[in-house]
Parts: C-alpha cells; structure tokens; sequence
C-alpha cells in the first residue's frame, strides 16, 4: 500500500523538483512507501483532504488548523528559520508611503494562498480597507501580482514575503514596499495524517537527522531549507490558537 | 498580586489615580499622555493562564508595553489596564471569553513609562481536550478612524 504525501500548493516553484528528491529520500529511510501528488491549487488539494487520501502533508499555517482540528493530523516538524511573512507593495510611482494612506475603492492583487491573505488584509486593516471596500483582483502566482501593479492594473499587492524577495531586481526597482509583516511565529508544518501515526516518532527521528549526513544535507538543500526542527503538539496549537484570533 | 506603578519609571508630567481590578486587586498608576504608535507589520502576542495572569509574551509585547518579561510573566495581566478604559469593556471580554467565543475590540493600553498605545485585540480561549487552559491575546495596528471612535465613545460608558 502506498501512502500519499502532498505539499501546500504555495510552494516556491524552484524547490518542486527538491519535493520529489526528498519524498524518494524519505521512503529509502522510513521503509514506507510513499506517493506525491502535487495538485494545481488549494480547492484540489483541500478535496483530497476532505476524501481522506492524503497521509502526509506539508501544510501552510491556514490548513493546518483544519488538518488538526477535523482530521487528526499531527504536526511532526518545520523548517528552521522559515516563517510566513506577508507584504503590502504598490508601485513605486505611487505617491502613498502607509497603508493607512490607502483609501476604498482600491484594486488589490492577491493570491489565493490563504494566510498570505489573511496577514495582508490585516496589514490593510489601519487604513479602514476591508474585502467590502476594495476591488479584488485574484491572481494565480505572485508574478501576476507585480504585474498588475506594473501596468496599472492594481493598486495595491500582497505578496508572500518570499516570494517578492525573489522577484528579479528589475521588477522590485518598479514597486514599493508599504509594510512587511514581522509575526515569526506562523510557518507552514510538515504533518502526518491517521493512517501513519504509529510512524511518528520514525519520521520525526529521520527528519531531524537530516543534517547528520551528506545526502540528508543535499536534499535539505534542493529544498531550500537548512534543517527540520520538531514541532510538538502545543506549539502547532499555539499556532492554531494564534491563527484564530486573526481569521477575519 | 500587583505592585503600584513607580513614579521613577515615569518619563513626562503625569496623573496619578488608583484603579480597581479584577480579582479585588488595587493598584495606583501613572499616566501622561504620552502615545506609542503601534509599529507596522507586527503582532503583539500574550497568553494567560484561565485566571488572567501573564504565561507567554513575544518581543513585541516587551517593546510596547515596557516591561522586561521577568517583570510580565507571573502579573495579571491587567498590568496593562489604563484608566481611561472603562470597566465594562472588561467585563464583556471575560463575559465573552468564558462563554468560549472569541473577543475583540480597541484597547488604550497602559506603558511602564506612563504613556500609551492603541490596539485593536482579539481574545481565544485555548481548549485542550475540552478544557479551558487559558487565553491566548492578539494585538494588531488598529484603524485610525476606529481609535478615534472610541475616544469619544469610552468616557461615556464610566
């Protein structure tokens, strides 16, 4: 029997390949046979999750309450030194400094990865904005949204901090930053589903050895991550906690 | 318990009052009106105990509040109580909280130093296993227009 592993669709696109590398190092460790299945968005993955076919996931933060809460995962461990960080950008020729400056009635580009969102929309909150008062412009990658706001088309962005940083250089000389969120304490959780709880502990212990040897080390690498760190249960229900009091 | 504020750590002229707190406890402040503006981007974080008392607090919390955390973790967290806040939006807080529902609205918080800062909060009681084990607190950079609401709305809910 094979178990499925999937990953929250926000992925950096360069590390897709460091998925497969890990996922085919992880099942020469554990001894498990383990299939990815990378889905084209949120709605298909989420309706894998609601079927119960996924075993393994590496979660964003807005999914993982659900995993823990509706259907008994566990987290097992994040990356060390990553978080979710949103930012707030407009074009570099627009006159506004604050997000507070920012008045309704402004076109926003997004993405639908839902707790980039949520801090973005927090971070507009100062300025009275808010899903009713502004016009939205759904993108599906974060390129799209530096687009918009290049040609005009949007006012405002929200990115997922990451990914602006990764933009070419060319493009971040054409926009502005307005605010970058600081929180340090949201971050995505790679987690185990109910039909592989009795290998916690293995997949806990291999991950967390990662750094001890040359080939863990290159497949860290090809992810772009420095090592795994355990999450135990009240830090990821903490985190839920947290996330909470932030869900609009 | 809480100890009265102290007139050394005061910057700027002030006022001073004695406010009661939840629990039966008395405690004589300090205040100037003196505001802190809430910096962008962050997430003023706390956890309490089911009774109120400081378990968890972030960076950001330390910065804005003035204390260090040896002096946070183990006070009520009333420490923060300014007296232009008016005893009822507590009492709703805890009505709300206690209920295991989630709370939120706009804070004038209280510094060490004697002045303040707005927040808008929000309020989750943490269930373990069906069990209230405490209060998680988030703040975040309030809207300018709602600050200003309250102002004028605060005073006449003494």
């Amino acid at each position: 029997m094979s178990f499925l592993f999937t990953v929250s669709p926000d992925f950096t696109p360069d590390h897709l390949s460091g998925w497969y590398i890990f996922n085919t190092w992880l099942q020469k460790q554990t001894g498990v046979a383990i299939h990815l299945e990378m889905y084209n968005g949120f709605n298909a993955q989420r309706e894998a999750i609601s079927q119960d076919k996924v075993n393994l996931i590496y979660a964003n933060p807005y999914d993982a309450a659900m995993l823990v809460r509706e259907k008994g995962f566990l987290p097992l461990a994040k990356p060390v030194g990553e978080s979710d960080e949103a930012i707030i950008a407009v074009s570099a020729s627009n006159p506004v400094s604050d997000a507070a400056e920012l008045t309704p009635g402004i076109r926003l580009a997004f993405t639908d990865d839902p707790d980039v969102k949520m801090m973005g929309m927090i971070m507009l909150e100062p300025g009275d904005l808010d899903v009713g008062n502004m016009q939205s412009m759904p993108c599906d990658a974060y390129v799209q949204v530096a687009k918009h706001l290049l040609r005009g088309e949007a006012d405002v962005g929200i990115f997922l901090a990451e990914a602006y940083d990764g933009l070419s250089e060319m493009i971040k000389k054409q926009l502005k930053i307005l605010v970058r969120s600081q929180i340090s304490v949201i971050h995505h959780s790679l987690m185990i589903g109910p039909g592989l709880l009795d290998k916690r502990e293995q997949f806990q212990q291999c991950l967390l050895g990662m750094t001890g040897d040359e080939k863990g080390r290159g497949v860290l690498e090809s992810l772009g991550f420095r090592a795994w760190e355990k999450v135990d249960d009240e830090e990821m229900e903490f985190m839920i906690d947290l996330m909470d009091t932030l869900t609009l | 318990m809480i100890n009265d504020m102290n007139p050394r750590d005061i910057v700027g002229e002030f006022r001073e009052t004695v406010l009661n707190l939840y629990g039966g406890m008395q405690r004589k402040v300090f205040y100037t009106g003196i505001e802190t503006p809430y910096p962008d981007g962050k997430l003023i974080v706390s956890t309490t105990d089911p009774t109120g008392i400081i378990t968890h607090v972030n960076q950001a919390f330390i910065d804005m509040s003035g204390y260090t955390e040896a002096e946070l973790i183990g006070a009520p967290h009333s420490i923060l109580r300014h007296p232009d806040m008016p005893s009822a939006a507590f009492k709703d807080l805890w009505d709300t909280v206690e209920r295991g529902e989630k709370w939120q609205g706009f804070v004038k918080n209280l510094r060490k130093d004697g002045g303040y800062y707005w927040v808008k909060a929000t309020v989750v009681p943490n269930i373990r296993k069906g069990v209230v084990v405490g209060y998680t607190s988030v703040r975040r950079k309030p809207s300018r227009t709602k600050v200003e609401e309250c102002i004028a709305l605060y005073p006449t809910l003494f």
